[in-house]
Formats: structure tokens, sequence, C-alpha cells
């Protein structure tokens, strides 16, 4: 059930007369293609006389290889060429990234495998059959190191060193203090403290990476197609470890993707590895992943343990916190890393007025695979040690959980309201948002029902969560990754901000083209872009072109394009918009010169412009398009011939970090709170769902159908992190979850039903007042899930602070009790 | 390396192909390098996403699983059959009309399987189709959307009938 927006129907009726389209369910002009077989992802193309390649992969976790022998993968019929992390050691540089530490990460091992799954070398043939067939033709000698797993085995002093040159295991650490955390502490009634573990997992898309790439001999220009979807700052990291000038480095990306959720952003190794074997092999070459590569060397986010330490009134106010933070970022820190720490550093504190916060963060560097974005990109694990902690108090002052969190919860009249870490947030009315979950799921009504149940002997547990969800990165968060006495030296170039462009044009009959460089990965910017420009322009969606494939050499585009951190329902539309907005202005201006009349008297309407003093001069907007690209004798001199535009839309207030490392970390910052409630089977251990209550502010609502789409794929994603799925390793960092059977991903029989309500908090930032909506409950249902597991547990005097709670833990929990210090 | 190639005749969506194959060689990729149908895609290449289901002799089986030999003298269907004439099948307009789809990359094995299943039981429960759906994995939907698609279709296939 979708509680709101509740009039879709009236709306719709409305629209039609206003001819509006923004806010409706329009359907998706993406779907024709895919639902007859006939979109264009990565491997359904093919470049002319392309090869094929295969990559072997280290066995170990952590081993100095001794030596390899290709010799006989290359006598092999149909290779082309072998090429070793040796040679990718002497061929490309390493990549570049954003910490102090200083150690090498090629895309391939050269002297030491530091994970399981790490290419060790490359061959390239005929077809993939027979490159697989000559991986096991390559020998190769390893000499094995005692591997590190854990995090917190990570900052060991005796824990084997996986990169020598740095001397430890740590790739970032920074002590963050905002406020007076420690005068907090002394005027605390009550002071907590718990440790919390949180798992590895990945919201692991359909499709796996795909890259073809072309280097050109003549004149040195790398062509990759791939469904790499952004951060486009990662092209400049490719490019840097080609060691090429950017320009000559050519990202396409095709129209469709087939899910991405983040994890495509750390595709790029794989785009240096085929890129230095094709120019090997002298031809292009196409690389598909397989699933169980992609499972244990892809990429996912970062397990991590937290000790967490809270100051609290006997109110049940929040006055401080103190969190140590371990995160793992896997064996190599690898860009954007280490930003699952620092790109939640804005909304830390959630939707709480807390204003002193003390932050100790590590990225330790273990023999696991390394990292990158994941939907929700360091929030859920934020929001699960947070929400939990919320109910620890309430437990401990004998408070309703729900009523300490409201306590806590920043008042509508201080938005926008500025976080002691420096998040911005734009607009929201929490207490409304909370007020509407509550009501929604009869909260009173539903304890009574627990009660019951567990006077019964069932386990019947209510979890509550609620989070703020962050849309739009400004660069510059990542740079708090760096001491402010490294941002302040003279030569340093400072990073902020976000930026999108599209471009449109109207052809000389009057039909409009957009093309836009967001490269989606399902999420119906198509469809949404054509609903905005119809609206700007007064025309139906069906009259716009909307071209969503992409491609460095001929589109616009800047460091920050791409589609992550839930941009592109903030800066792609806005984008979208004022171009339209642009092109209207150009379209009248034309008009006043051919009319002879002042431009304010003008208007659009039913595709004619008309002046509105004297409604018989007038011109069909066809007619104006006709005479700006046939007959250009008519133009004035400052009107361009053709009728395009192209509109760049940044955000304001996007600075870089200040010297207290404060920093407005993202742009639109949305709100979600959840109540949940699960039954979990004594004898089982099993968790199911019975009833889910989820509420959202993402301001405007382009296309409630979509969103509705993005709210069920998000917290499906967290709640499958909470329950099911983990990439599991053993203690020799062996990889446990290689395929779907080890790697549970839920299906239509698991995932649950969610009564869906919205609240409406427009954003004065952007143009049309949306913001992000489809990381939202991602972050906040792996917290949720936890809070009510624990309360159906708690009359057995269990804790969880951990996850996933998979039928094996909780049955564990329920038998044995808690595990010691389990990792 | 001819000798190592067979001769085989399958119909796939009505047309009969007569093509040379390597004992290996997997259906799916069979269908999508050789008879250029891209439109059955490959998620995990182990049996368990059915991203790569096709519909085999009315059936539904993962072609991922099976291999090109195996389909000798076979009949298929894959999604590029589904719609006759340039109009939708009452699954596919299902899954449009209920935002049933995101991505699209595991869109055409939940459609084979859900013209299975609605062969099967026409008027099935919501319940059923979940289960029924169950052998498919999408990571973008939640499956919500997919659900509702599926018993929007079974209303459509009962309305023309």
């Amino acid at each position: 059930m979708v509680v709101a927006p509740p009039e879709t129907k009236k709306k719709k009726k409305e629209a039609q007369k206003a001819k509006t389209y923004v806010g409706q369910p329009v359907k998706r002009r993406e779907d024709p293609r895919l639902l007859t077989g006939r979109g264009t992802f990565v491997d359904d193309i093919s470049v002319p006389n392309m090869l094929y390649a295969a990559i072997l992969r280290s066995p170990r976790a952590h081993a100095r290889i001794v030596s390899i022998d290709t010799s006989k993968a290359l006598n092999h019929p149909n290779v082309v060429t072998v090429l070793t992390g040796a040679e990718v050691g002497e061929q490309s540089l390493p990549f570049p990234v954003g910490v102090v530490a200083s150690f090498k990460y090629y895309s391939a091992a050269v002297n030491k495998v530091r994970y399981v799954g790490e290419p060790v070398a490359v061959v390239v043939a005929s077809d993939r059959y027979v490159a697989e067939d000559a991986l096991e033709l390559i020998e190769v000698e390893y000499d094995p190191l005692p591997p590190v797993v854990k995090p917190e085995d990570a900052l060991d002093p005796a824990a084997a060193i996986l990169h020598e040159e740095l001397g430890n295991n740590i790739g970032c650490h920074r002590l963050l203090d905002y406020g007076e955390v420690d005068k907090a502490f002394e005027e605390a009634d009550l002071t907590l403290k718990e440790r919390f573990v949180f798992p590895r997992y990945s919201s692991l898309p359909l499709e796996t990476y795909a890259v073809i790439s072309d280097f050109d001999s003549v004149t040195g220009v790398i062509t990759v197609h791939s469904n790499f979807m952004g951060p486009f700052s990662m092209h400049a990291v490719t490019a840097r470890a080609l060691n090429i000038d950017e320009n000559m480095l050519r990202f396409i990306v095709p129209s469709d993707i087939g899910g991405s959720f983040g994890i495509k952003s750390s595709i790029y190794p794989y785009i240096v590895l085929i890129s230095l074997a094709a120019k090997k092999a002298g031809r292009p070459v196409k690389w598909i992943e397989d699933r169980q590569e992609h499972l244990m060397a892809s990429s996912c986010q970062t397990d991590r343990v937290a000790y967490r330490e809270v100051a609290v009134k006997n109110d049940g106010t929040l006055l401080g916190i103190k969190s140590k933070v371990i995160e793992n970022v896997g064996a190599y820190l690898r860009a954007p890393e280490p930003a699952c720490t620092f790109r939640p550093i804005g909304n830390f504190v959630g939707p709480y007025k807390v204003r002193n916060v003390r932050l100790d963060a590590y990225d330790v560097m273990t023999n696991k695979c390394p990292t990158g974005p994941n939907r929700g990109y360091g929030c859920q694990q934020i929001y699960f040690e947070q929400e939990r902690m919320m109910d620890h108090i309430a437990e401990e002052l004998d408070l309703d959980p729900l009523e300490v969190r409201r306590r806590n919860l920043i008042a509508a009249e201080d938005i926008p309201y500025t976080t002691p870490m420096g998040g911005i947030y734009d607009s929201g009315d929490y207490q409304k948002g909370f007020d509407l979950v509550v009501e929604m799921s009869q909260y009173e009504s539903l304890k009574k029902q627990r009660d019951e149940a567990q006077s019964e002997g069932r386990l019947v547990g209510i979890g509550i969560a609620t989070g703020i969800d962050p849309s739009v990165s400004n660069m510059g968060y990542i740079t708090v990754a760096l001491p402010p006495e490294v941002r302040s030296k003279p030569g340093y170039l400072p990073k902020s901000g976000s930026a999108e462009s599209a471009t449109i044009q109207m052809n000389q009959r009057g039909k409009v083209s957009v093309k836009m460089g967001t490269t989606p990965q399902g999420q119906g910017h198509e469809t949404v872009v054509s609903q905005i420009v119809a609206d700007e322009l007064g025309i139906t969606p069906e009259e716009v072109m909307v071209i969503d494939e992409f491609d460095t050499a001929t589109h616009g585009w800047s460091i920050s394009s791409g589609t992550y951190a839930s941009r592109f329902s903030s800066v792609g539309t806005s984008a979208a918009a004022l171009a339209a907005r642009k092109l209207k202005k150009k379209i009248v201006h034309l008009a006043a010169a051919l009319l002879s009349v002042p431009e304010e008297d003008l208007i659009i309407e039913d595709g004619t412009v008309v002046s509105q003093s004297n409604p018989e001069k007038k011109i069909t907007v066809k007619r104006v398009a006709g005479t700006a690209h046939w007959n250009l004798e008519l133009l004035p001199d400052d009107i361009e011939a053709g009728l395009q535009a192209r509109a760049v839309f940044r955000f304001p207030s996007n600075v870089a970090p200040d010297a207290q490392d404060r920093v407005n970390s993202s742009n639109t910052y949305g709100f979600m709170a959840e109540i949940c409630v699960v039954e979990v089977d004594r004898d089982s251990g099993e968790v199911k769902i019975l009833d889910w209550f989820s509420v959202h502010d993402a301001g405007t609502i382009i296309n409630p159908m979509l969103m509705e789409g993005q709210i069920y794929g998000g917290a499906l994603h967290g709640i499958a992190g909470a329950l099911y799925e983990e990439l599991t390793y053993d203690d020799d960092g062996q990889m446990l979850a290689g395929n779907f059977m080890q790697y549970v991903c839920p299906t239509a029989v698991e995932a649950p039903k969610l009564n869906i309500g919205h609240i409406c908090s427009p954003s004065p930032l952007t143009t049309l007042g949306s913001k992000g909506a489809g990381e939202s409950s991602s972050e906040t249902a792996p917290a949720a899930v936890a809070g009510a597991v624990a309360d159906a547990l708690r009359p057995l005097g269990v804790n969880i602070n951990e996850l996933p709670l998979n039928p094996k833990r909780v049955w564990s929990l329920i038998h044995e009790g808690p595990p010691e210090n389990n990792q | 390396m001819a000798d190592q190639y067979r001769s085989i005749r399958v119909t796939v969506n009505g047309q009969e192909y007569c093509r040379q194959v390597e004992p290996r060689k997997l259906l799916s990729d069979f269908l999508r390098d050789d008879l250029e149908l891209k439109g059955t895609h490959v998620g995990c290449e182990h049996g368990i996403c059915g991203a790569c289901t096709v519909l085999f002799n009315g059936q539904t089986a993962r072609s991922c699983l099976l291999f090109a030999i195996q389909a000798d003298g076979a009949q298929i269907k894959t999604v590029e059959g589904l719609a006759t004439n340039g109009e939708l099948h009452p699954v596919q307009q299902g899954f449009w009309d209920n935002h049933g789809l995101q991505c699209g990359f595991c869109t055409p094995g939940f459609l084979l399987t859900a013209c299975e299943l609605l062969e099967r039981n026409p008027d099935p429960t919501e319940e059923e189709v979940r289960v029924g759906l169950s052998g498919n994995m999408c990571r973008c939907t939640g499956y919500k959307q997919i659900v509702d698609s599926v018993m929007d279709a079974a209303e459509k296939i009962r309305a023309q009938k």
C-alpha cells in the first residue's frame, strides 16, 4: 500500500488539464526496448577484430609471487597474448588516492598477492572459452604469507603487514572533534558504550562488470566501452594509471546498464588492466566478468567494527558521541575510499540535535577484496550504530524507544540546520515525518499486539530507525581524509562542489532532443527528463527525445558527473529544467524579434508564441524553429543560429572543508523513518518480517511510480544486508561466498511488502525542489531490522550489535548466547 | 578444429537455424553470440539467478546450464519472441504498466517464467506468484512491482479469453 501521494488519480486529471507531467506516474519510455530484448548492454556490443580476455586470479589471500610461467598458455592454439602483473607494474602507474599514506595499487598483483581473486595475469584469445582454457596452463609459484582478515587485527602491531613501504596497515587515520565532547560527557547523567560489528555485503548488480578496450596505435587514444556509471573523477584516476593525457582516454557508456548501486564505480582498475591487454594484443579486447569473479574481486562496502560511547541526560537527551571506527577497506585503499568514512560526515548525527561529536576513524587494509561505494555508502553503518544506541538508551532509562528519538529530533523551525560537522540540512520536518510513521503503524496498538504475542511465548519485536539521506556529494568531503595542515599547504588544489549538465536542441520542425550524461542504471532518467522538459516547454513527454548514452569525447561533462550518491534527482533534473528554460527564452527572444513585440508581452501557448496585448500577433514555435535553422537572414545579431541551449547546474553551498574539518558533505538531505515488526522462529533462528512502515521526505516527487520502485529496491538491499547477505571469509582470508548458493540473495518470497508514506519538504536548492530517494531505506533498514530482532529476543537477554541476523547467528544467540568477541 | 563441431538444428522464436557448434558451447552463448539474440542475459552462469531463462519445448529452462547441442531439434522461445506483430505480450504489457523493471537485466527471465506460471495457473494468488518467481533474482525492484505486474498480466490474459 502506498499511503501518499494519495491523490494520484486526481492529480493526473488536473495535470491533463494543466498539462503538467512532473508529479505523475508517467510510464517509462525505457521499457519497450528492455521488454523486447532490444536494450544495449556492454556485452551486446562487438567491435571489429575483437578478442576476449580471461583473468587469472590469486587463490591465496597473502603471498609473494615467486615465479610465473606463461609459456604453455602462449603456445595454446588461438591464444594471442598473456599479460602478467609484472608487466602491469612496468607499463602503468599506481592509482592515485586521496590519503597521506603511501603504498602502491596496480590493476594486477606485481610481486605479491594481497587478496583472494586479485588479478595475476590476463590471457587474450580468440574467444572466451579458449582464454579460460589457457588460464589453467599458467604456472604460478607462491610463497605464502600470514593473512590479516579482521579489521581490529589489522591494527595489532604483531599483525602481518600488507604494504611493507607503509610500515603498518593503516590507510587513513583521522581524529575529528566537533563541539565540546569532554564537557558533554562530564555533564551526562548516563554514559553507555557498545561495540558494533557491521558486515561486508554488496548491493550486487545482476549484470557483472563489462569492458571493451581498444588502443589506437596511430593516435594513442584508448577507447573504452564499459558499464562504468561514474563518478567520472575516476576517469582522471584511470588516465593517470595508464600514464596518458585525459583527452586520450575515451569512455563510452551504452544506454543500458544492468544495475550498479555504486558497485560499478570500482570497475576502473579493470579498465586499466584490459586496456593494457589490448595494447599488448594490438587489437580490441572484451572482458566480461563472471559471477564468481564479481563476488570475490569487484567491490563491496566495508565491514567495520565501531565502539560508540554516548553521553545522555536522564530525560533521554543525547549530549555527546564518541565513536571509534575501524573500517576494513580491504587489500588496497582504492579511490574513492576512504569515502566510506567521510561521505556521511555532514549527516553523521542523523536527524538529532546532538552537538558534541568525536570521531576517531581508521581505514585499515586487510587481505580482503578492496571496497568502494555501495548503496547507502557509509550511512547504514552509522545509522546501525546510532539507532541501536538509541534503543540501548531507551532500555537503560526505561523510556519508549520512540520517545527517546522524538526528544532528540531537530525542530522544523531550526531548518535549514547546520550540523556540528558542517552539514547543512536544506529542508525538512522530521517531527512531522516521525508522526506520520507512528500514525501509519498505529504504534500503540502494535505494541499491544507484540506484548500479547510475547505473552504467548512468540518472539515478536518492533524496530524503529530514522535517518537523514544525503544526496549529491560535495567533492570536497573526501579531502577530510587529509589533515588540515596538508590541505592548507601552498599549491594544494582544494576540492569542492558538484555539477551536472544538460544539452537541449530544437530542430527545424520544432522537435526537441535532450542529451544527458547521467549514465543511468535502471532509474528511468530518460522518462524523468522527458516529463520535466515537457512541462517547461508546454509540450508532451512523447515529443521529447532523451539521449542518455555517454561519451567523454562528445558530451559536456565534468569531474563530478555520473550517477552516484543519488545525484540525478537533484542535479540531473535541475540541469534538464534549466536547459529547457534557456531554450524557451531563446524561442521567445527570437519570436519577439520576428513579431516586433517586446519579449515580456509574449507567452507560449499550445505550441504558439502569442502576444498578450495583441493576440493577433503570433507565430508557431515550429516556425520560430524553422527560421532559426533555415532562414538566418531574419536572425538578430545577438541570436545564435539553430536553437540549442546547455545548462550546467551547481550548488551554491559547496565549499571545501574548513580548518576544523567541517564540511557540507552533500547538497540535499532527505529524511526517512522506519517502523518494522518481525517474528523470530525459536527453533530455526529464521527472522520473518511481519510488517513494515516507511516514511520518506525526498522533497518534490517527480514520478511517484519510479519513486516507489526506488524505495522498495533500497529497502530490500538494507533488509538483505541485515538478514541474508554477507561476503564471508575464513581466518585464512579464503573467500567463502563465491556463488549465489553461498551469497544468499532474497527472492520474491522473502521480500516484504512496505507501507510507504511521504511528506514533502521541497529543497530550496534544486530547480524543482527534488532530492535523492534511491538510497534512503538502504541506510535505515539494517538498523530497523536489528532493533526489531533485539526487541523480539529481549526476553531472552540477548543483545544485538552485529549483523547479519541470518538463521545461524540468531539460532546461536538464542541457544548459545553471544559469541566471544566475534568479528 | 572443425572435427570438434557438431551440427544442430534448432527452432528459435519460430525460425529454424542450422549451425555448427562446439559441444561445450552453452546454449546461452549460442543464442547470444551465434544467433545474435542479445535479449537473453547471463547473470550468474551457475543456474541460480534465472536471468537466462528461456522456454525450451514450452518449459522454462536456464540456458546457462544447457549446452547448445542439447537443443538439437528443440523449440525455443526467447524474450525476442514474446511480442507478436509489434504488439506486446500481456506479460510484457503488465510489466510496462506496473513498473515491473528498472535496469531490465533480469527482466527477460522474469517474463518467460511468468508466461509459464500463468499458462499453468491463470488465476494465481499473490503468494503463488511470489513462489512461482522465486527462481529468479532481481536486484533493483524489491519484487513488489514485479508481483503486481504478473498479477495484472494474469488479469489481462483472462480478459482476452
